[in-house]
């Protein structure tokens, strides 16, 4: 079975420093590495807005970390992260079996359309000036929904 | 209830041959419906991710709620996804719970 991927998402309070987001990535880094994870990567995503207040702050900074490892090292972090106070929120979520199903489906699909490229006598990649351009589009567009309507 | 009438009513007729009695009515029930698409499989969205605000926020109108599937004729595996992508992004703070 291979490994199992989450993602890691926490929002510290907008007033922190450069060295507390460095200090809890360390913390964070230490326990993974403690219980033979692995941190794919890490993106520091700054100050956002938050859509509603948590604990009387309008903004936060977000961190998300890409781990590999197991539910064990998942739940310990859960367990450390809910005690720590300068984190106002945290969220995991196990990521591997979706991306796994996306990459399924974009195979399939490619694939597929090439299939068809091939029976109908084309070469198998869409060639540049093909098809379709952006310029000459018509009114089918306009059925797609992209907003609220009521 | 506006949207409820589609499905008894032969929904996609966009006007077709007006009978001369029910000019009206007839007219009024057919005439801003166009036909839905789902988006995500139109532009062949496969992932939905809730770190993604830009492609969630039309599916989230002012007031919070997620936007139903008879509105925005999303399929029912988007739908699906859609929804727990929505719940996500609101559990760390992306996209409010209510607005009020």
């Amino acid at each position: 079975m291979a490994g199992r991927q989450y993602e890691l998402v926490y929002i510290l309070p907008p007033d922190s420093t450069e060295q507390q987001v460095t200090d809890l990535h360390a913390q964070v880094e230490s326990v993974v590495s403690r219980m033979h994870g692995h941190i794919e990567k890490t993106d520091n995503w700054g100050r956002k807005r938050l859509a509603y207040e948590i604990g009387h702050n309008k903004e936060g900074l977000y961190v998300l970390e890409v781990i590999n490892g197991t539910g064990e090292l998942m739940k310990e972090l859960d367990r450390r992260l809910k005690v720590l106070d300068q984190v106002i929120r945290h969220m995991i979520v196990r990521v591997d079996e979706e991306k796994k199903v996306v990459e399924r489906t974009q195979t399939k699909r490619r694939t597929e359309s090439e299939r068809r490229r091939v029976k109908r006598g084309l070469p198998p990649q869409r060639q540049p000036g093909e098809g379709r351009q952006s310029g000459e589009m018509d009114e089918s567009d306009d059925d797609r929904f992209d907003g609220v309507e009521v | 209830m506006p949207f409820g009438q589609g499905r008894s009513g032969g929904g996609r007729g966009r006007g077709g041959d007006k009978k001369p009695g029910d000019k009206e009515k007839g007219q009024r029930r057919t005439l801003f419906r166009r036909r839905k698409v789902c988006k995500f499989c139109a532009d062949k969205i496969d992932d939905i991710n809730y770190k993604d605000v830009k492609l969630i926020g039309p599916f989230v109108p002012e007031r919070g709620k997620i936007l139903p599937r008879r509105i925005s004729g999303t399929c029912a595996m988007h739908q699906r996804k859609l929804q727990t992508a929505i719940k996500r992004a609101r559990q760390i703070a992306l996209i409010p719970y209510v607005t009020d």
